[in-house]
């Protein structure tokens, strides 16, 4: 690693401050990506402010017809906690899936989807859900939230508080793990809102995406089997030394086909 | 600094090891306040005012923790460098469910690599200590 100074800010507030003065300073939740990234010398940071452990950004709660979490619930905190296991059990159990335990310890909501990994598993969630991110600033739309590999709606040295879901009717999370690496190959969140179908995935190597085709054909017909022959533009999949660009869109149909079936229970 | 290299260097405790330095192997398992995490992606100033348990920390004098008890019964280790970070694992494991199926303790483990045995002994190991647990 760089040389850079520790920083333990007292609130959000305080953390955007000293964002605000340091151009060069990074936020860190859980580390989980920014450590190793930064122990490679892949990336580097005058201060390292770390808001992981900040009361006000533990909650999870469910008000109304929306679940509240904030942006340093850790994985594991978000899949055992009873409030989202009712509220969404999909959303748990995609928490749950993320890395190993030891991971989950210390990951959080918020490092993950300011992180956008292509191949993480939080995005489908927040994109899947129609979820609202809030920030320091403002309330940012899921379909306006990821801008590409890596990248988000969010502006330098503005800071995720909280994610607010809609509780929908239903949803099913269904996810293939990269053997060596534990991401998602590939990972479908079908969501049935009440008031229309989504279908968010992630894994596939362009960034988290909606399949228009099946959320169209799952609002005739809920069942795996109206995803057969289905159109998916390939364009959402990158190819590597793992798997083929077909590989990947094959992947992502069967993993939409197990989360119908998670969905219907 | 990071916790793994304090635990090592700076208290001289050597029963934490790097195995991979990436967060993959687990080898760096201890537990942070009674939950084990990677050492080797913690820094130390993390740490600071948290109880840090390591693999010296386990045994009652010369009586084994449980786990460590029924890895040794069990022959849950070949060459045993990644012992320490599966001792430590397990024990988390074993406090947040006590009596694991087969697929939780492969899934309770995940963060956890070993290269000699094939994790047969490792599974067998683990339920060997649910029993001891559940008996003392």
């Amino acid at each position: 690693m760089y040389e850079f100074e520790y920083v333990r800010p007292k609130s959000v507030a305080d953390a955007a401050s000293v964002l605000a003065a340091n151009s060069d300073a990074r936020l860190m939740s859980g580390g989980m990506t920014l450590l190793p990234t930064m122990k490679q010398r892949l990336a580097q940071a005058s201060h390292l402010v770390h808001v992981g452990m900040l009361g006000e950004l533990q909650q999870i709660a469910r008000e109304g017809d929306t679940l509240v979490i904030g942006s340093a619930a850790t994985h594991d905190a978000v899949a055992t906690s009873t409030v989202v296991r009712t509220a969404i059990p999909a959303l748990a159990k995609l928490a749950g899936g993320i890395g190993d335990p030891q991971v989950r310890y210390l990951g959080t909501l918020g490092g993950s989807i300011a992180n956008n990994d292509p191949a993480a598993d939080y995005p489908a969630a927040i994109l899947g859900l129609g979820a609202t991110v809030v920030t320091d600033r403002r309330e940012i739309a899921a379909d306006t939230w990821f801008q590409g590999l890596f990248t988000t709606a969010l502006d330098e040295g503005e800071i995720v508080v909280r994610v607010h879901f809609p509780v929908p009717k239903r949803a099913g999370y269904s996810k293939i793990k990269h053997p060596a690496t534990g991401y998602a190959m590939s990972g479908v969140l079908v969501v049935d809102t009440g008031a229309g179908i989504r279908v968010a995935a992630t894994g596939g190597g362009n960034g988290v995406f909606r399949w228009a085709e099946a959320e169209t054909a799952l609002t005739k017909s809920m069942s795996a089997s109206t995803l057969d022959g289905l159109t998916l533009d390939l364009a959402h999949f990158s190819e590597d030394i793992h798997a083929t660009r077909e590989y990947r869109a094959q992947l992502c149909r069967v993993m939409a086909a197990r989360a119908v079936d998670q969905l219907l229970g | 600094m990071l916790l793994v290299d304090f635990i090592r260097d700076a208290v001289g405790l050597t029963g934490t090891h790097v195995g991979c330095d990436t967060t993959q192997c687990g080898a760096c398992t201890v537990h942070l306040d009674g939950r084990a995490i990677k050492s080797c992606t913690l820094l130390a100033v993390q740490a600071n005012g948290s109880k840090v348990t390591t693999i010296e920390g386990m045994a009652d004098g010369d009586t084994l923790h449980p786990v460590q008890q029924a890895f040794s019964e069990c022959h849950g280790l070949q060459c045993g460098y990644c012992t320490p970070g599966m001792v430590m694992a397990v024990s988390d494991l074993l406090r947040r469910n006590p009596r694991p199926t087969d697929d939780e303790i492969v899934d309770g483990l995940g963060g956890n690599i070993c290269r000699c045995t094939g994790y047969i002994n490792i599974v067998r190991s683990v339920k060997r200590a649910a029993e001891l647990m559940a008996a003392s």
